[in-house]
């Protein structure tokens, strides 16, 4: 649905869509308590969603006999060390993360610097072929990346990039949906004449960006950053088929013991364990602005 | 549903002043030539990436698709007309991958967004811990197809995977959840299921809160059951988001390739091919047999049928728009 191969899959309204964002919500007395069984349903929702997560703990700190048995085991075992190192022997579990922390670090830092810098000339300034040009690319995040996987990687070829990380996170800093994103945000939250207030003292097109735009578009950055890290640690398709096992991501790590390289289910979910550590975390600490900036970027009606 | 918008009202901070300049600010010539020229420049990275790694490819694939190209010389090109569409039409997994997306893209999305619908009314209650409820609904979210799909192939196992374990206990299976046709599509759509379901809720959430609460009211005053009331307010509130997710999953179907690829680690999608989508076998066409061109040709067949996925469904909006105007 977007262009860039790293891009958040978030929904993004519909362009020319109402703004609705702005209408008083009547919140007072407007929901009902839940009920019992309100949160019996969602505590099973809940268990269903961390349960991969529980049994990956449990399968990567046992052996592989011990998760033949029947009946399996459910509680975590104490073979978790041994997994681990037996995951760092057999695919270079360390260069992986290394390499994911430096694609995904600089997609994010890159993606949220171009598209702050595209939203805020989209929202904020005057130009010929504006609208044209937003057209594009607001137009191209129905088009499936996979649709240009194959020029892309003849592109990189030709480059002479393949197999090295520049070809993962060159085409991963084009984000439409970032674009559109930060323009949706500053056209909300940067007032006109704060601009011009800029200009009038003098200001520099730089010094407006830095010291005027950038501060008001944070929180709008932090968000957009968040779901690009998210998105690009998790990237699949595209650095499989543009990286070789020499200079894996962690996906592409991930791939190699799952591929038949590794037949020891525990060693297996113990590489799972690691590869999926970074986001969780990630999670963790920043879950509920995640979970905001998703239900911001949802279509209402 | 701006993205911004329904955010607290941040207060822009205030602008640290320059010194003024004494007298009124005239621009000078060059200045203002700078500032015509000036929103391009804001624009000239994104751009200049996008058209080299965004646009070029997308148009360009229609070209590829024409020729002969193999993996090994990308840079030798040789003409072939339409031959690798009728190629495509002789080959039998063409149309064995092409059911199967449709039958995994069913299997996966009807129960997500039916279930995500479901969620989403329980989580528009009134909570204690709703953050919590909400966050933890996400989690699958945050994993990636390959950690998600290789925990799902081990929870699936025929011979000691826990899911057989446990029907075994209610005195069914053992399922062959690999190598069955049925069984083994499910199992893969099991994990489209289960990372997007938490997602779709939050999106349906946020379309159930702008929906105005005085429509409940007057629901409520016409003497309309819960139920009544989820039928007529809350879907009919939510039918613009209802499409949008419908159009969104059916996207991502459409490209699924991640989840069978690890589900067993082969890229024919099984020994018979029962769960090889699109995807995969454009995967397996231009990587593992080295045709390029073919590959080609297999991304424009899946952004055709695309386009009439999401054109059939913006018909079928738009004609209950207009019944329901009618009324």
């Amino acid at each position: 649905m977007t262009t860039s191969l790293a891009d958040p899959p978030i929904p993004h309204p519909a362009p020319g869509a109402p703004a609705a964002g702005r209408r008083r919500r009547s919140r007072a007395g407007r929901t009902m308590r839940g009920g019992k069984l309100a949160y019996a349903l969602l505590v099973v929702a809940v268990l269903v969603s961390a349960f991969p997560f529980y049994w990956t703990i449990v399968a990567a700190s046992r052996s592989n006999a011990e998760l033949a048995q029947v009946p399996p085991a459910l509680l975590p075992g104490r073979n978790l060390i041994r997994n681990v190192e037996a995951v760092m022997a057999e695919a270079d579990i360390g260069k992986a993360l290394l390499n994911s922390f430096i694609v995904s670090g600089s997609i994010t830092l890159g993606t949220v610097l171009c598209c702050t810098l595209a939203g805020f000339a989209f929202a904020k300034l005057r130009f010929r072929g504006r609208g044209a040009l937003l057209a594009v690319t607001v137009g191209t995040m129905m088009i499936p990346p996979q649709l240009g996987v194959i020029p892309l990687f003849m592109l990189i070829a030709e480059l002479q990039w393949a197999g090295r990380l520049q070809a993962v996170i060159l085409p991963g800093l084009v984000s439409a949906f970032g674009v559109f994103f930060m323009r949706q945000y500053l056209v909300q939250s940067l007032p006109d004449e704060l601009i011009e207030a800029a200009r009038v003292d003098g200001a520099s097109s730089g010094r407006i960006f830095w010291s005027i735009v950038v501060p008001v578009a944070r929180p709008g950055m932090a968000v957009l950053g968040l779901l690009t890290f998210m998105a690009s640690w998790n990237d699949f398709f595209w650095p499989i088929v543009a990286l070789t096992s020499s200079e894996p991501t962690v996906q592409v790590a991930l791939r190699q013991l799952g591929g038949g390289y590794v037949n020891d289910q525990s060693v297996i979910m113990a590489g799972t364990l690691l590869g999926t550590l970074p986001v969780l975390l990630v999670f963790g600490l920043l879950g509920r602005q995640i979970v905001g900036g998703i239900m911001q970027g949802a279509v209402k009606g | 549903m701006t993205l911004a918008s329904s955010a607290k009202p941040t207060a822009p901070p205030r602008p640290p002043r320059p010194p003024r300049a004494s007298g009124p600010p005239r621009p000078s010539a060059p200045r203002r030539a700078w500032r015509t020229l000036s929103p391009y420049a804001y624009l000239a990275p994104f751009f200049t990436l996008f058209a080299a790694f965004g646009l070029f490819p997308l148009v360009y694939t229609a070209f590829v698709s024409l020729y002969r190209v193999e993996l090994q010389t990308p840079g030798d090109m040789q003409w072939r007309g339409l031959g690798n569409y009728t190629a495509l039409l002789g080959d039998e997994f063409f149309w064995t991958s092409l059911r199967n997306t449709f039958t995994i893209g069913v299997l996966s999305t009807v129960p997500q967004l039916l279930m995500a619908l479901g969620l989403a009314h329980l989580l528009n209650y009134r909570l204690r811990g709703r953050t919590f409820f909400r966050t933890a609904m996400l989690l699958p979210y945050a994993t990636s197809v390959a950690a998600a799909t290789l925990v799902f192939a081990q929870l699936f196992g025929r011979d000691f995977g826990l899911v057989n374990y446990v029907l075994g206990l209610v005195g069914i299976g053992p399922v062959d959840w690999q190598n069955g046709t049925v069984a083994s599509q499910i199992a893969v759509s099991s994990i489209v299921v289960w990372r997007w379901t938490g997602y779709n809720a939050l999106i349906y959430l946020a379309g159930m809160q702008s929906i105005p609460h005085e429509l409940y009211e007057a629901a409520e005053m016409d003497g309309a059951s819960k139920w009544r009331q989820f039928l007529h307010v809350t879907l009919p509130g939510l039918r613009p988001t209802i499409v949008f997710t419908v159009v969104v999953s059916t996207i991502g179907a459409t490209q699924l390739f991640g989840e069978p690829l690890l589900f067993e680690g082969s890229v024919s999608g099984g020994i018979s091919h029962q769960y090889q989508t699109l995807g995969l076998y454009l995967y397996e066409q231009g990587w593992g047999f080295f045709h390029l061109g073919r590959a080609a040709a297999i991304a424009w067949v899946m952004f055709l049928m695309i386009v009439l996925l999401v054109g059939a469904n913006a018909l079928i909006a738009r004609r209950r728009t207009r019944k329901e105007a009618g009324r």
